[in-house]
C-alpha cells in the first residue's frame, strides 16, 4: 500500500523509507514559528531544554496577534520575543513596519516552501499546505522543544482525498469552497486527519484560494491540508523563496479513510452562521430567510487578507457606500499588500466607500483588540471562526463569509449576495 | 495516579474561545488564567470548581485554537481529568504536554451527568461513576504518550533523551 502526501513528507522527515497511519515518528522541523501569544509562553520552557535554538534560520517570530502593542501586558509580551530574536540573531523576526499576519507573511517572505516539515505555534499553522508542504499547529510546550531539538513527535495521520473538480463560478472563492467542505464533513470531520485536496479542479484554483483553504482545514478538525505542487506553486514559490524544495506526490494507492468529490461549479457563496464553522449555508438559502442586518464586516486575516481578497472586496464596493448603520474595518495582511492595495487605488476605494483601513494585525478576528463587539451585535466577517464570544461579547454573532459576501453585505446592512449588487 | 471529584457536564464542540478567550491572553500566568477558567460558557465555573472537580463532555472538546493557556487554566483551576467523546488533536497534545489527564470515552461521557461524583483510575483507564455506580473502560494512552507522561511532560522527556 503507497503513501499519502503528507505520510511521504513525514516519512522523509523520520528518515524512513515509509511511514503508515497511526505511527509514532520523530520528524526533523524546517520551520519552528510562534507569535506574540505562543512565543513569549514558550521562552522560559525552552530554557529548560536549550541556551540557542537549534539553528537560527529555521526558528521565526511573528508578532501580530496583540500588534501594534493594545496594553502593557502585550507590550511585555513583544519585548521578550523581541530581545530573544535580537539575541538569538534569528534570520526571521517579524517587526511590525515590517511584518504582518503570520500566515501571510511567511509564504509572502518565502520562509516556507514546498515538501517542508513545518510547525507552527498557531492552529491556522495548516496554511502552507498549500505550497505542498506538511504544516501543522501545535501548542507552546510542543513549539519550545521544536525550538531547541528541531525535532518533535507526530502520531502519522489518515487521510481524507477531496477530488475537486470542474471551475468555481463567478463570486465564488477559495473561501466558499472550504465553507462548503466543512458544512458537509462538519467541523470535526476530519479529526487527527490529513485534507488532501487532489483533482482537474486545482488548477482553477488561484495560490490564494489555496492558502484559505489549507487555513481552514483546522476548522475541519484536521491535523494539516495539504495541496499538490503545480506549475502556479512553482511560480509561487520562485517568485517570493530562494529557499530550495522538494516536490512529493501522493502513491497512486495511497490509502485513503474517505473520498470526498466536490464539483466547484456547484459551489455557491457560502455563508457559515454562529457558533460553528460547519454551520454553512448557501447565499440562495439565506436569500430566502428574513434579511439578517448587521453592525460590522471585518475584511482581513490570515483566511482572507491577502490581495486578491482585497481586489475582489474593492471590486464590490468601487462607487458604493458603506450602509449607515455598518462599521466596515478592512485589514490588509502584509505590509506588501497594503502597499499594493495604495498603489492599484483600493485603499481610496475602501475609505471612500467609508470603510476604517487598518494596519496588519491579527486584530478583530478573536477579539482581542481592534473591532470588538458589543451585546447582541452581528458581524460579518472574513476571519475563520464564528464561536461564542470570539469577536468580543459572549452574544455578539459572526457570520464567516468571503471578501465579496462581506462587501456586498457592507453595502447593503444585511447579509447579501455579490451578484445582487446594483449598478452604479 | 486517580482522580476524585464531582463533574461539570459539557456539549459538543467546547471551543478554546469558551475555555480561555483572547482577551486573557495578555497573560501567560497560570492563576491568572484559571482565574477566567471557562468564562463564556459557564460564567459560575470558577466559583464552583473545587480541586479534584471533573470535566466530562461530548465530541470535539478543545477545538480552535493551538493555545496551551486552555489545559493549563482548566489544570490550575484544579480540574483533576476531562472527559470527552474526542479531544481535538491540539488540545490533545498540549494537554499531554502540561499533564492534563485526558481520556477520550465515548461511553463514559453519555453516561455521565452533571454533578455526578466520578473516580478515575489512570493506570487502568477505568471510571468509575459513584453517583450512579456505573463503570465505564477508557482508552488507555498508547506506549509512546505513556513514557511521555511517566517522564513528567515532553520537557523532561527531551530532556532525559539528550542526556543518553
Amino acid at each position: 500500500m503507497g503513501m499519502t502526501m503528507t505520510q511521504k513528507i513525514l516519512a522523509a522527515h523520520a528518515g524512513l523509507d515509509r511511514v503508515e497511519a497511526g505511527q509514532l515518528i520523530e520528524a526533523k522541523l524546517d520551520v519552528v514559528m510562534a507569535n506574540d501569544i505562543t512565543g513569549p509562553m514558550a521562552l522560559p520552557i525552552f530554557r529548560e531544554m536549550a541556551e540557542n535554538v537549534f539553528d537560527k534560520d529555521k526558528v521565526v517570530l511573528v508578532p501580530d496577534h496583540f500588534t501594534p502593542n493594545k496594553d502593557i501586558k502585550s507590550a511585555e509580551n513583544s519585548k521578550a520575543i523581541r530581545e530573544f530574536a535580537k539575541a538569538q540573531g534569528l534570520s526571521w523576526y517579524f517587526e511590525q513596519g515590517k511584518s504582518g499576519v503570520e500566515h501571510a507573511i511567511l509564504p509572502e517572505a518565502g520562509v516556507v516552501v514546498s515538501g517542508e516539515c513545518i510547525i507552527g505555534a498557531d492552529s491556522h499553522t495548516c496554511t502552507y499546505g498549500a505550497l505542498g508542504a506538511f504544516s501543522t499547529g501545535v501548542g507552546t510546550t510542543d513549539i519550545a522543544t521544536g525550538m531547541a531539538m528541531g525535532e518533535l513527535w507526530f502520531k502519522v495521520p489518515p487521510a481524507i482525498q477531496f477530488v475537486l473538480t470542474g471551475k468555481p463560478g463567478p463570486y465564488v472563492t477559495g473561501k466558499d469552497i472550504i465553507l462548503h467542505i466543512i458544512g458537509k464533513i462538519g467541523v470535526d470531520g476530519a479529526l487527527y486527519k490529513s485534507m488532501e485536496f487532489t483533482g482537474d479542479g486545482i488548477a482553477n484554483l488561484t495560490m490564494d484560494d489555496r492558502f484559505t483553504i489549507c487555513n481552514m482545514a483546522i476548522e475541519a478538525g484536521a491535523k494539516n491540508g495539504i495541496f499538490p505542487v503545480d506549475a502556479q506553486t512553482e511560480e509561487y514559490m520562485k517568485e517570493h523563496s530562494k529557499k530550495s524544495y522538494t516536490i512529493y506526490a501522493a502513491d497512486q494507492d495511497a490509502e485513503y479513510d474517505d473520498v470526498v468529490t466536490i464539483n466547484l461549479a456547484e459551489v455557491r457563496p457560502t455563508v457559515a452562521f454562529p457558533h460553528l464553522p460547519g454551520n454553512a449555508k448557501t447565499i440562495d438559502e439565506i436569500e430566502a430567510m428574513e434579511p439578517i442586518k448587521i453592525d460590522q464586516v471585518v475584511i482581513g486575516s490570515c483566511t482572507n487578507g491577502r490581495i486578491s481578497d482585497m481586489r475582489k472586496a474593492a471590486a464590490i464596493l468601487k462607487g458604493h457606500t458603506v450602509h449607515p448603520d455598518v462599521r466596515v474595518m478592512v485589514v490588509p495582511a502584509t505590509q506588501n499588500i497594503y502597499k499594493q492595495c495604495i498603489k492599484e487605488g483600493l485603499i481610496d476605494i475602501f475609505i471612500d466607500a467609508g470603510c476604517a483601513v487598518n494596519t496588519p494585525s491579527c486584530g478583530p478576528c478573536m477579539g482581542g483588540h481592534m473591532g470588538v463587539m458589543a451585546a447582541g451585535e452581528k458581524c460579518v466577517s472574513t476571519t475563520n471562526r464564528n464561536f461564542v464570544g470570539r469577536m468580543g461579547h459572549v452574544d455578539s454573532l459572526i457570520y464567516l463569509a468571503s471578501p465579496e459576501v462581506a462587501a456586498a453585505s457592507a453595502i447593503a446592512g444585511c447579509i447579501a449576495n455579490p451578484e445582487k449588487v446594483g449598478d452604479r | 495516579m486517580k482522580a476524585l471529584g464531582h463533574v461539570f457536564k459539557y456539549g459538543d464542540n467546547v471551543d478554546t474561545d469558551v475555555i480561555i478567550p483572547a482577551r486573557y491572553l495578555n497573560s501567560f500566568d497560570a492563576k491568572e488564567l484559571a482565574s477566567h477558567a471557562m468564562v463564556d460558557i459557564d460564567p459560575t465555573f470558577v466559583e464552583r470548581v473545587k480541586p479534584g472537580d471533573l470535566i466530562v463532555a461530548n465530541k470535539n472538546f478543545g477545538c480552535g485554537s493551538s493555545r496551551e493557556h486552555a489545559p493549563l487554566c482548566l489544570k490550575t483551576a484544579g480540574v483533576s481529568c476531562v472527559i470527552a467523546e474526542t479531544f481535538a488533536r491540539i488540545f490533545y497534545r498540549n494537554a499531554i504536554n502540561i499533564g492534563l489527564p485526558i481520556i477520550e470515552c465515548p461511553e463514559a461521557a453519555r453516561g455521565i451527568e452533571e454533578g455526578d461524583e466520578v473516580e478515575v483510575d489512570f493506570d487502568s483507564g477505568k471510571i468509575y461513576n459513584r453517583t450512579k455506580g456505573t463503570e465505564f473502560q477508557g482508552q488507555p494512552f498508547p506506549e509512546f504518550m505513556q513514557k511521555l507522561i511517566a517522564a513528567g511532560g515532553l520537557v523532561k522527556y527531551t530532556n532525559s533523551k539528550k542526556e543518553k
